[in-house]
């Protein structure tokens, strides 16, 4: 088959399961290989599509640019953090007017604190505004995606559900409920508005 | 030992219409015939396949393979050196491009098409484009993830008189756009005969320095969470998708004396997206024939249904 590297598949996840990850691992020596971000499902990343809502932009640069922006799903907050060296996606946050729904593929980079807790952050590859019916499709297809993930969870033969056993002490039934009722937020919101997508449409 | 096992599984996918056969059972009874008793694999397989005939009551004919090779679409062909029969049209002849190859093109069956070689020493009749074929013993070939079918000196080569309804071999795959790769937007190819390489810094990788051609096209990756599919959008296809034509992107280009201001603002028209794409795969490929964008609301009420059966 090709020998051509393959490309990294971009995870979907919900920001409560993003944010309690703290794990990371390579599974080669090479200095070059990816680093993977390990979920507490059990699944390794190594790059995430996102989609929510932008509520705030910042730069947090001292000197060059650095934009800091907040986006939200239903369950929580992904932290996406752009310099000069995303220039796209910096230049992306400079020109986005919060509240607006992005889209964001990018890479999950940790950063521990000083009390040694870490942090997860997105590093953008793209941030580009979509509307209400993507961001819906985004939700529907993470929860399935999350679903899955939990459902193979307690799967002796699955890698990655081994490692997120011994390496997270966390209760993966929360994000089955978080999933489901991340769900159940579009299925209201579809019963107030009638169709579910009238927020503002593109451009 | 694997060899009786890819066997075994041939015949369990030959019989899947008809009887509910275990692999385990079949490379029992096959290497009972080739390792205690000595017989050749063919005349074991063979054996092997009449006594499921049998219990099946079935013809050899109604099978499709005729001489106890496996009877594969020509467009499901996966597996490497494996030996068919089929039933082919000629869709295309190619040039052959060099003097060991005595006609190479495509074949085309119901499940889709495929190219197909033969070689000089091989000695074999000529095929007729659009005519068809009932092609036993080819061997199968992989290269790079490509498979392709040998006709060899074995090969028997029948004209019959059916029409085949060769079959759209369309991949179609969907996702959120997650890339747009470098080499899309407005690109200049290679304005050689059948040269249409696409030109790095003005320079084609045959031809060397020559006056490129503008032209479209996204080099794109669909991602669903699970593989990442890259698709190629032709000109065509990049107009219809971006609502950018041509001209209007050497517009854009001019104006602003570059041309990746194009591919730029199609990445902020179309990456994180949905879409559902199809076409025949190339390589790691999909041509884009036909497209469309996921914009309908999703049933979030269905959907929570089917995840909570999850």
């Amino acid at each position: 088959m090709s020998q051509a590297p393959t490309r990294e598949v971009a995870r979907r996840v919900f920001a409560r399961e993003f944010n309690d990850a703290s794990h990371t691992f390579k599974e080669s020596e090479d200095e070059r290989a990816p680093v993977y971000l390990l979920l507490p499902t059990g699944e390794r990343a190594n790059r995430v599509f996102l989609v929510g809502t932008l509520t705030e932009k910042e730069d947090v640069g001292e000197g060059d640019e650095y934009w800091r922006g907040r986006i939200v799903d239903p369950t929580g907050t992904f932290f996406v953090y752009a310099g000069q060296y995303q220039p796209d996606a910096a230049s992306a946050l400079r020109e986005l007017e919060p509240p607006a729904y992005v889209a964001v593929v990018g890479k999950p980079r940790t950063y521990e604190t000083d009390d040694g807790s870490v942090n997860v952050s997105v590093r953008p590859e793209s941030i580009t505004a979509v509307d209400a019916t993507t961001r819906d499709r985004w939700v529907a297809e993470t929860a399935t995606r999350t679903l899955e993930r939990v459902g193979a969870f307690d799967d002796e033969g699955d890698e990655y559900a081994r490692m997120a056993r011994e390496e997270y002490d966390l209760a993966v039934d929360e994000y089955r409920e978080v999933a489901l009722a991340a769900l159940e937020g579009l299925d209201e919101s579809d019963e107030l508005n009638g169709d579910g997508a009238d927020a503002p449409a593109e451009h | 030992m694997t060899d009786l096992h890819t066997h075994a599984e041939d015949i369990v996918a030959q019989f899947s219409d008809h009887l509910d056969l275990d692999v385990d059972d079949v490379e029992e009874r096959l290497d009972n015939l080739v390792n205690e008793y000595r017989v050749p694999v063919d005349e074991a397989r063979r054996s092997v396949v009449n006594s499921y005939l049998d219990e099946a009551d079935l013809d050899r004919d109604a099978l499709g393979g005729g001489g106890g090779n496996a009877a594969v679409g020509l467009a499901e062909i996966d597996e490497d050196e494996q030996w068919i029969d089929v039933t082919a049209k000629v869709v295309e002849l190619w040039e052959a491009r060099s003097d060991s190859v005595a006609q190479v093109g495509l074949l085309g069956d119901e499940t889709g098409t495929t190219k197909f070689v033969a070689f000089e020493t091989s000695d074999l009749p000529e095929l007729a484009d659009g005519a068809v074929y009932r092609l036993e013993n080819l061997v199968t070939d992989e290269y790079q993830g490509n498979f392709s079918v040998k006709l060899n000196r074995t090969t028997t080569i029948t004209e019959v008189d059916e029409e085949i309804e060769v079959g759209d071999d369309a991949e179609t795959v969907e996702g959120a756009l997650v890339d747009i790769q470098s080499g899309s937007g407005l690109i200049k190819r290679c304005p050689e005969d059948d040269c249409t390489r696409v030109l790095q810094n003005g320079r084609c990788s045959e031809h060397g320095d020559v006056e490129g051609e503008f032209d479209l096209r996204i080099k794109g990756v669909l991602d669903d969470g699970d593989a990442v599919h890259e698709v190629i959008f032709d000109r065509e296809a990049t107009e219809a998708l971006t609502g950018m034509t041509l001209d209007e992107a050497k517009d854009m280009a001019m104006d602003a004396l570059d041309t990746t201001v194009v591919a730029e603002e199609m990445r902020a028209d179309t990456l994180g997206r949905y879409y559902r794409v199809s076409g025949p795969q190339f390589g790691r490929y999909v041509l884009v024939d036909d497209f469309e964008r996921l914009s309908d609301p999703i049933d979030a009420e269905a959907a929570l249904i089917e995840a909570r059966s999850i």
